[in-house]
């Protein structure tokens, strides 16, 4: 079913702000309406939690510190499931305790939101240094099938925008949706504007009718409440459409799996988001996001000062990818790269929608990602040193 | 005035799936007893639980129901109680979802005085993955991963919440399922976080290993393991040993509750701006 839209006047006065990103995410949260929020202290997010505390009697919201980040991710779920709108935040530690949860929320279609401050690792890391290494952790992190979304944000303003994209995808969806920012983005400082009105969307309601399954075509049922007097069953067992539980019913399994998965992939070109930068005439393709993109723009335009034919290919979703976009902006390139802050993640995701090789650029030293680094990608397998 | 059981029961997923004589069937009777005392809208009620033997019984009671993931129940819970502090939010869970992969949550619920009840069914055992030994399993007792007795120290459940900052903390056991709907009811009206232990039986799992295989004998032998908090009172620390008291065994109401103290830290700090 369809959510419904509510176009409300910006909390902050509209104007332009200097700000950080983690900051500018936790503007996003209030924004979109955010009145619940449970986290746990971890680096390089602890600045958005901390903005969230002062920023939620805005919204009438409620913040609590919970004893990590297990119960975290379960109090965002019964939350939502109480008609809250919820968000945490985290880094990539903490998101590796969440996945049990974030499963939990894919199973019982609870709308949430998780800011997750990519840093660099595996297991603790550098805490305080930027990665883009939980990729594939947000998209298949907890077990089986199910779907999420996750949004990229390149800049302050977009970690404002695409905190409010992501609070409208979830409850568009009913599925937890991931704003993947990482900290070099969660820490930066510049200029957000903020406009005169957000628009706000609420998860479709429809009372009396089953909370887990639809004939509608986009296949998101209506979520009631608890307390609106439907004395819901939510389980994260194998279900039918009023929440009983299935456990040995073959055929009840295989219509909510494929459901779950059906209604993000179906809809997946609609969710999909993407910008290019000088494709026109390109032989070579960056595909770049997140704080990489950056370096990427600015790589691509000093290529072009040297007779490098470069253009940029931005995803602003992560999953769903934005596949016939790539598609679009491949067809007449000679080399595809994708310059990463991890040893190569993204790289796997195009060359599965190219069928062809791509050449990843990765660069992991805990830093953020260098236009250098691209130019000398780009220089080295493209046969063209200088 | 008799009870309507089936106001509260999804009748359609009736029969239940607890095997024959388990303590449970006491345990959510006592439970729908206390609702109905207190007269509780089932649309003003959610019912929580993990995973375990336990959590079949939100799909058994008509009214809010979360069947949530192991040890999670009262995180999940705090969720919904923080969000809607208007409405009652119980929640069941058995010995190892509370207080073996649950423990974090539970010392943490109890230390913020949240107005949540827990009923924890202590049954000291694993009893829904083949009777694997839990937090609250007797040194020597035998189970399915301690066949030769377990050597572990169990939890006393009650002292433990107690010690956790628990403002309601009462034990009660399957044998008297009058006094146990008492404490439940006294949970449930209490204002803050509440936490009723109940020692139950699980014959199939436990029973069966130490020589107690039927679920009668080992409610008597439960029974029998009970001493009332008033007549603990006048005994010694070695008459005590392997006895249990049963009753109200803490109450603090001078205590505020989480929610109302947020709400008073938010109405001033919206005076600030």
């Amino acid at each position: 079913m369809k959510h419904t839209v509510e176009t409300v006047p910006a909390p902050l006065p509209p104007d332009d702000y200097f700000m950080m990103g983690d900051e500018a995410s936790a503007e996003g949260a209030i924004a979109a309406g955010c009145n619940f929020f449970a986290g746990y202290p971890i680096t390089p997010s602890s600045e958005l939690m901390v903005r969230m505390v002062h920023r939620l009697k805005e919204t009438n919201g409620s913040f609590i510190q919970m004893e990590d980040e297990i119960g975290s991710i379960s109090a965002l779920i019964g939350a939502s499931w109480a008609g809250a709108r919820p968000m945490t935040t985290t880094s990539g530690p903490g998101l590796s305790l969440m996945m049990e949860g974030i499963g939990y929320a894919a199973m019982t279609e609870a709308p949430l939101v998780v800011v997750d401050i990519q840093r660099a690792g595996p297991s603790t890391g550098q805490a305080t240094r930027p990665g883009s290494g939980d990729i594939f952790q947000v998209r298949f992190g907890s077990h089986s099938d199910y779907e999420i979304i996750a949004l990229s944000p390149w800049s302050v303003q977009e970690a404002y925008d695409l905190t409010i994209d992501a609070f409208n995808l979830a409850e568009a969806y009913r599925v937890p949706t991931f704003v993947l920012a990482d900290e070099s983005i969660g820490h930066l400082r510049e200029k957000v504007t903020i406009g005169e009105t957000v628009e706000r969307w609420h998860r479709p309601t429809a009372p009396g009718m089953p909370p887990f399954d639809t004939d509608d075509e986009n296949g998101v049922p209506p979520m009631p409440a608890f307390g609106q007097g439907e004395r819901l069953l939510v389980t994260g067992s194998t279900h039918d459409a009023r929440g009983f539980r299935k456990t040995q019913d073959s055929a009840a399994h295989q219509r909510l799996v494929g459901r779950l998965v059906g209604k993000i992939r179906n809809a997946a070109e609609k969710i999909a988001r993407y910008e290019t930068y000088s494709l026109e005439d390109a032989e070579i393709l960056v595909v770049a996001y997140g704080f990489s993109a950056r370096a990427a723009l600015e790589a691509i335009s000093e290529l072009r000062r040297d007779g490098v034919k470069a253009g940029l290919f931005r995803p602003l979703t992560l999953w769903p990818f934005p596949e016939a976009g790539l598609k679009l902006a491949a067809k007449s390139v000679e080399r595809v790269f994708v310059p990463e802050m991890n040893w190569g993640q993204v790289v796997r995701e195009v060359e599965r929608i190219l069928h062809r090789d791509v050449v990843p650029i990765t660069q992991v030293d805990g830093e953020g990602m260098r236009p250098q680094s691209i130019i000398d990608g780009v220089r080295g397998r493209a046969g063209m040193n200088s | 005035m008799a009870v309507s059981y089936t106001k509260y029961l999804r009748m359609y997923h009736m029969p239940h799936m607890w095997c024959p004589g388990c303590g449970i069937g006491i345990i959510v009777k006592a439970i729908i007893r206390a609702f109905d005392a207190l007269d509780w809208s089932t649309d003003d009620l959610a019912f929580v639980s993990g995973i375990g033997c336990t959590s079949r019984a939100p799909g058994y009671l008509d009214m809010n129901t979360l069947h949530t993931t192991h040890g999670r129940a009262l995180s999940f819970a705090t969720g919904i109680k923080f969000a809607r502090p208007d409405k009652h939010v119980v929640v069941i869970s058995g010995d190892g979802d509370a207080t073996a992969i649950g423990g974090n949550h539970l010392i943490h619920a109890c230390r913020r005085n949240i107005d949540i009840t827990l009923v924890i069914v202590n049954n000291n055992i694993y009893g829904m993955t083949g009777g694997q030994y839990s937090p609250t399993t007797p040194v020597g007792a035998r189970a399915a991963t301690s066949p030769w007795g377990n050597i572990d120290i169990p939890f006393n459940v009650s002292e433990l919440v107690k010690g956790a900052g628990a403002t309601y903390v009462a034990r009660g056991h399957v044998g008297s399922g009058v006094q146990l709907e008492r404490l439940i009811r006294g949970g449930l009206t209490h204002k803050g976080f509440s936490v009723i232990e109940v020692l139950s039986n699980c014959h199939t799992q436990y029973g069966r290993r130490n020589r107690i295989p039927d679920a009668i004998d080992l409610i008597e032998h439960i029974s029998k393991s009970t001493v009332s908090v008033r007549q603990a009172e006048k005994m010694s620390p070695e008459e005590l040993k392997d006895k249990y008291a049963v009753g109200l065994l803490h109450q603090d109401t001078e205590r505020t509750e989480y929610c109302d103290d947020y709400n008073k830290v938010i109405e001033h700090a919206q005076l600030e701006r």
